[in-house]
C-alpha cells in the first residue's frame, strides 16, 4: 500500500490494455473489493504522478475492474498508461463515490468515456427502463454503440458531431436534446466534461426538467 | 516565450540564481525586487551584477501584466479583468469595507465543478493560473497597497490547482515575499479531499469549505463533487485534523429560496458541525442567467443565521457588494469571453 497525494494505493498487475477506439484505451485489472456501478477510483503509474480518477466500466458481478481512458497528448498520467503492458504494474484506489442509479427509469447522457459509468451499470443488469444519449467527435468513440444498440434499441441515441452513419444523430449531444420533448419526470444521470455537464444541465432546466432530477459526475 | 520568474518561491529563486552563476544570497535579492521593489526588468536590479542582469533577462520575463478592464460600484466594490496567459479571462474583486478591503482572488480559467449556482462553472474549465498569474491579480491591482485581506475564492476551485495555490501563498506569506500574515487569507474549496488534506498540513492559511446544503442529496444536486466527495467525508477530515487556534475553518452558504433555507436546513447544519470550531457564512444569492435558483428573502437569511447562533454556531451574513457590476464570480469574464466571440465573429 503507498500513498499518493493521501490516496492510500494498493499495486496491482493489469491484464489489458488495449485501444478500443482512436485514442480510446481500456484497461483491466483484477477487481479487489466490491463496488457501486457507477463508483470511481483513483489510478497512477507510480508514487511520482498524481493520481487520476476514473469511473469504472465493468460490471458488479465481473472477476476484473475495466477502466475506459482517453490518451491526452502531453498529458502526465494517459501516455504512461497507454504504455503499460499487461503484467505492468499500476496503483489503484479502493471504489469510492456516490453517482449511482435505482430501479426506476432513467436517461443517462454521456460525452466520450464519459459513457463508463453507464456500461458498469448496464453490465450489472440495471438496463430496464434505462434510455442513453451517447455523444461523441467520431463514431469510434461511441464505446460499445452495438451493445447498446441491441440492448435498448430505440432508447439508445448515439450522436456524432464529425461522422454520419446510419442510426447515428449527426450532432453534438447538446443539439439532439435541445431539440427533442424530454420528460419532466424523469431522472436524469449526466457524466462528461464539465462543459459537457453545465451545457447539458442548462437544456434540461429550460426544457422544464426539476434541477432536482438531474444528477451529474464530472470529470476533474 | 522566456518563463516568467514573477511567482517563482524563494527555493525557485535560488535555483534560478545558482544557475545565473550567483551566490546563494542573490535569490533574496531577486525575491525583494520582484515582491517588495516591484521590478518591471532586470535592468531594474542594479545589485545584481550587468553580466547576471542580462543572463536572467536572456532566459526569463516577468511578466505582470495590468488588468484590461474595470468596472466600479455605487457601493465602491471594483472588479478587475485580468489576461491570461493560455487564453480567456479571470477576475480580481476590490472590496473595501471601513478599514478594511479584501481581495478576491481567481485561480483557474473557468473551473471544472459544475456547481449549479456558479456563472464561472459556464464557461467550462480552460486552464489552471500559474503562481505569477494567481499573484499578479495581488501585484497589479490599483489599489494594492489598501488590501488587507485576501480570499481565493474567485473563480476556479483551488483545490484543483493546489501547487500552484501553495506557491503563490509561499510567496504571499513569506517575509521574503509580499509578508502578509496567512491569518489574512483564506482558501475556499468545495472539498476535494485530498488537495484540502495536502493544503491543511503545508499553509497555515484560514479554509472555507463551500456547504450549500447539509443533506447529502440535496447537496448533489447543487456540487457534483458530493457524489465524488461528500461534505460528511469532509468533516471527517476537519474533525481529525483540528486547526491551530489562528487558523479557521468557515462554511460558506449560499442562501437560495425554498431549496436550502428552512428551519429544518439549520438544524441539520448545526447538528453537522457539531464539535468543529468552525463559523458559518450565510451568502445572499446573485442570481445568473438561466438558474433555475432564487436569492433566499433577507429576513430568512436573518432567521437562519439566529437559528445556528441559537444552537452555539458563529453565523455571519455577507454583505452583497457589487450588485451593480456583475457580482456573481464569472459573470464579468463570461461576459467579456462573449463579447469577444461576437467581435470575431
Amino acid at each position: 500500500m503507498v500513498v499518493v497525494e493521501n490516496f492510500r494505493l494498493a499495486s496491482t498487475a493489469i491484464s489489458r490494455n488495449e485501444e478500443v477506439a482512436p485514442g480510446i484505451r481500456l484497461l483491466t485489472f483484477p477487481r479487489r473489493g466490491d463496488f457501486i456501478p457507477g463508483q470511481t477510483l483513483a489510478l497512477t503509474t507510480d508514487q511520482t504522478i498524481p493520481a487520476r480518477y476514473y469511473s469504472i466500466a465493468s460490471g458488479r458481478d465481473e472477476t476484473s475492474i475495466e477502466i475506459l481512458y482517453d490518451v491526452v497528448p502531453g498529458g502526465m498520467l494517459t501516455p504512461r498508461l497507454a504504455r503499460l503492458r499487461p503484467g505492468d504494474t499500476v496503483f489503484v484506489s479502493e471504489a469510492f463515490g456516490s453517482f449511482a442509479d435505482d430501479e426506476g427509469s432513467s436517461v443517462w447522457i454521456a460525452a466520450g468515456t464519459g459513457v463508463a459509468p453507464f456500461v458498469s451499470m448496464a453490465r450489472s443488469g440495471m438496463l430496464a427502463g434505462k434510455a442513453l444519449v451517447h455523444g461523441s467527435r467520431t463514431l469510434g468513440g461511441l464505446y460499445l454503440r452495438s451493445y447498446f444498440s441491441s440492448m435498448l434499441r430505440e432508447r439508445y441515441v448515439p450522436c456524432c458531431s464529425s461522422e454520419t452513419a446510419g442510426g447515428v444523430f449527426f450532432g453534438r449531444t447538446t443539439a439532439w436534446l435541445a431539440g427533442t420533448t424530454l420528460s419532466a419526470t424523469n431522472r436524469y444521470l449526466l457524466c462528461g466534461s464539465s462543459r459537457m455537464v453545465v451545457d447539458v444541465r442548462d437544456i434540461l432546466i429550460a426544457q422544464g426538467v426539476y434541477f432536482d432530477r438531474i444528477v451529474a459526475e464530472i470529470y476533474f | 516565450m522566456p518563463e516568467s520568474i514573477f511567482g517563482s518561491t524563494l527555493s525557485e529563486l535560488s535555483r534560478i540564481a545558482a544557475e545565473a552563476g550567483l551566490p546563494t544570497f542573490a535569490a533574496k535579492q531577486l525575491s525583494d525586487w520582484l515582491y517588495r521593489k516591484n521590478a518591471v526588468s532586470f535592468q531594474d536590479m542594479l545589485n545584481i551584477p550587468l553580466r547576471s542582469r542580462q543572463w536572467l533577462s536572456e532566459r526569463y520575463s516577468i511578466d505582470a501584466p495590468g488588468p484590461v478592464k474595470a468596472t466600479e460600484s455605487q457601493d465602491g466594490t471594483r472588479k478587475y479583468l485580468f489576461p491570461a496567459k493560455q487564453g480567456g479571462f479571470v477576475e480580481a474583486a476590490w472590496i473595501p469595507e471601513g478599514k478594511r478591503a479584501t481581495l478576491c482572488l481567481s485561480v483557474q480559467v473557468g473551473c471544472k465543478m459544475g456547481c449549479l449556482f456558479c456563472m464561472t462553472g459556464k464557461q467550462g474549465f480552460q486552464s489552471n493560473l500559474s503562481p505569477g498569474e494567481i499573484l499578479n491579480q495581488y501585484r497589479s491591482l490599483p489599489e494594492r497597497d489598501t488590501v488587507t485581506n485576501i480570499v481565493y475564492m474567485g473563480m476556479g476551485e483551488p483545490m484543483d490547482n493546489l501547487l500552484n495555490v501553495l506557491a503563490s501563498l509561499d510567496v504571499l506569506c513569506s517575509s521574503d515575499g509580499y509578508g502578509l500574515s496567512p491569518s489574512r487569507v483564506t482558501v475556499s474549496t468545495v472539498g476535494l479531499i485530498p488537495a484540502m488534506k495536502e493544503f491543511l498540513e503545508r499553509s497555515r492559511c484560514h479554509l472555507a469549505v463551500s456547504m450549500h446544503s447539509p443533506f447529502e442529496e440535496e447537496r448533489r444536486r447543487l456540487m457534483p463533487v458530493e457524489n465524488v466527495y461528500p461534505l460528511k467525508e469532509v468533516l471527517s477530515v476537519l474533525r481529525e485534523r483540528p486547526l491551530a487556534r489562528q487558523r479557521r475553518v468557515s462554511f460558506e452558504y449560499v442562501m437560495f429560496r425554498g431549496v436550502n433555507d428552512s428551519d429544518r436546513h439549520a438544524r441539520e447544519v448545526a447538528k453537522i458541525l457539531n464539535g468543529i470550531r468552525c463559523r458559518v457564512n450565510l451568502i445572499p444569492f446573485h442570481p445568473i442567467p438561466g438558474t433555475p435558483l432564487a436569492p433566499a428573502p433577507r429576513e430568512t437569511i436573518e432567521h437562519f443565521q439566529q437559528e445556528l447562533k441559537r444552537r452555539g454556531i458563529l453565523t455571519t451574513i455577507r454583505q452583497s457588494r457589487g450588485l451593480d457590476i456583475s457580482a456573481a464570480c464569472g459573470m464579468l469574464s463570461t461576459r467579456e469571453l462573449v463579447r469577444l466571440g461576437g467581435e470575431q465573429e
